[in-house]
């Protein structure tokens, strides 16, 4: 046990490391940002598929990571998401820019009648249920028959002109979109886990029973970041199709698509830290370019990496980094420093 | 059950805060408790004892609502609770040290006590004051609250439920697993706790802390009270007896 610590000390969540990240990072936003300028078509549409993921991702470890609300059920709020923007902007002529934070917005309105069923169950039985839930939303859309039911529909030509003049503006649109939507998302992650109500997620997430007796109100704790997190996944769900141009139950309600590799992502970089989803998204990316070539291989591959990191490294790649240099580039945990007063 | 002579007396006063009146807990088909009655007077320390298995910790779910049961076997100021939430109980003033203390392992020493003042009941305590009480959580304010000596912890739990500025402070077996220097520099502070009118149970294996520090004590033994009386009078053979049941 060290003692002697004397009054010269500060207490910061901030560090020159965090500091120097963060500068580095507003650099790359910046950089991103004018992609549209430097980057050809095929590179841009893979950046805004990264940063769909990204927020994807970093929703997800809120969810599991930090409320410990283990969703396998999440594609049920990017299929909806998805399904309310065609709807919106097709049946009821609304702008797609309105559209997009209006699918969002539903999103978060289903999800609380869900969560208040889904609530209900524990553990496993919790996970099961949320997928049972966005069975249910999937076959419900499949029998919604001004969208094409089973078979899907696609955006008409001219609400796809009414988003911007020219393809490229259009494609540029689209990816501004999706990069705005992951600094949102993140720096909306952040600024929670910081504030009070960040600080009592994560006693919830260490000790529920100790939690309750100091006075928190668990179920509202965990149906807010449930509600918020349905309702930024739909609009992620919203970005994610009006990239594809088309929609159909399958591919919107896709379990594998929109949570298994979600839950890879943040598996190998880290749950339960902001830069985990960030970093997995990357090596996912990374995996699926080089390796997608390679067939049913390349899924075989993904298990094979994510067992070993499970194995291995439990807390993740970033959980590896961080125990090796102690960084964080988004400081959420105080630390001391010396100083002379 | 045997009455000793009672100095606060038994009758409901209106000083009564705790009034727990003939409550059964059960855990599924179990029955962990039979008709059990406790009263806590105002600014009053009580201590409860019994042996492994008496029910001493199913009562200190009850009352701080870890275990919901009848509304009206626990009143607290006049007012029913027995069937509100931990959260909602909390509320009102009463705070639980668990036993095993149930830090929040990713959370620094001072977020865990931030954590307990976030209910923001107004009172005397402060991160000051708890400073000034366990100078050793200042200096150790940043460290992962898991990585303090298990004294340190227990003062840390402590300092955690004060933060809330109950009325009624609960310790589940706060010296539990610990060292006997620590229990006794735990139990040196306890007067500077409960000095200013802060009611508190204590739940305690060692009866001659148990005794030491309350003004009452209720022996528990198999889901009932087997003995209850002010603790400076009742002989040591009555409790041997009521501990044990022979």
């Amino acid at each position: 046990m060290e003692t002697k610590m004397t009054k010269s000390l500060s207490v910061a969540r901030a560090t020159r490391m965090s500091g120097i990240a963060m500068g580095l990072l507003a650099v790359i936003v910046i950089v991103m940002a004018l992609a549209p300028y430097w980057a050809g078509r095929a590179e841009l549409r893979l950046f805004g598929e990264i940063f769909l993921y990204m927020a994807l991702a970093s929703l997800w470890n809120l969810l599991a990571g930090y409320a410990g609300l283990v969703s396998v059920g999440q594609q049920a709020y990017v299929g909806f998401g998805g399904y309310m923007f065609f709807a919106l902007a097709i049946l009821w002529g609304v702008h797609p820019l309105a559209a997009i934070p209006l699918a969002g917005l539903l999103g978060a309105l289903i999800a609380a009648p869900v969560a208040v069923l889904i609530f209900r169950l524990r553990g496993a039985y919790f996970a099961i249920g949320t997928w049972v839930m966005a069975e249910v939303f999937r076959l419900s859309f499949a029998q919604f028959s001004a969208l094409g039911g089973g078979s899907g529909t696609s955006l008409p030509v001219d609400i796809v002109k009414s988003l911007a003049d020219g393809r490229a503006a259009r494609e540029a649109a689209a990816y501004w979109l999706a990069l705005g939507v992951v600094v949102a998302v993140v720096g909306l992650v952040y600024a929670y886990l910081r504030s009070s109500r960040g600080v009592a997620l994560t006693a919830i997430r260490d000790n529920e029973l100790a939690a309750k007796s100091l006075g928190i109100d668990i179920w509202r704790a965990k149906f807010t970041v449930y509600v918020v997190t349905g309702g930024l996944t739909a609009l992620v769900g919203a970005l994610i199709f009006l990239q594809k141009l088309r929609i159909s139950p399958d591919a919107a309600f896709s379990v594998n698509d929109w949570t298994a590799f979600v839950i890879f992502i943040v598996v190998i970089g880290g749950i339960g830290t902001l830069e985990g989803p960030i970093l997995g998204t990357l090596v996912y990316f990374a995996l699926r370019e080089t390796l997608a070539d390679l067939g049913s291989a390349y899924l075989i591959a993904l298990g094979v990496l994510a067992i070993l990191i499970m194995l291995k490294a439990p807390k993740g790649l970033w959980g590896l980094v961080r125990a090796r240099s102690g960084a964080e580039l988004f400081p959420l945990s105080r630390r001391v420093r010396g100083l002379d007063d | 059950m045997r009455d000793f002579p009672l100095k606060t007396g038994s009758n409901a006063g209106q000083n009564t805060l705790l009034d727990i009146r003939n409550l059964d807990a059960h855990y599924g088909d179990f029955q962990a408790l039979y008709g059990l009655s406790l009263r806590v007077q105002a600014g009053e320390v009580v201590s409860v004892i019994g042996a492994n298995g008496a029910g001493k910790t199913t009562l200190m779910r009850s009352v701080s609502g870890l275990m919901r049961n009848q509304a009206e076997q626990v009143v607290w100021k006049g007012r029913e609770i027995g069937a509100l939430r931990a959260d909602q109980i909390a509320a009102l003033g009463i705070a639980l040290v668990p036993e095993g203390r149930l830090l929040f392992a990713s959370l620094s020493v001072e977020e865990n006590l931030i954590i307990g003042g976030q209910m923001k009941r107004k009172g005397p305590w402060t991160l000051q004051r708890l400073y000034r009480l366990f100078p050793i959580l200042q200096e150790r304010r940043n460290v992962p609250a898991t990585a303090l000596s298990g004294g340190q912890q227990q003062m840390v739990a402590i300092g955690r439920a004060l933060m809330s500025n109950p009325e009624l402070l609960l310790m589940d077996e706060i010296s539990l697993g610990l060292a006997p220097v620590i229990i006794k520099s735990i139990y040196e502070a306890l007067p500077s706790i409960t000095g200013e009118g802060l009611a508190a149970v204590i739940v305690e294996q060692d009866i001659a802390k148990a005794l030491a520090v309350s003004s009452r004590v209720y022996c528990l033994q198999e889901g009932r009270v087997s003995l209850e009386g002010a603790s400076s009078e009742v002989p040591r053979d009555a409790i041997s007896r009521a501990y044990f049941g022979v």
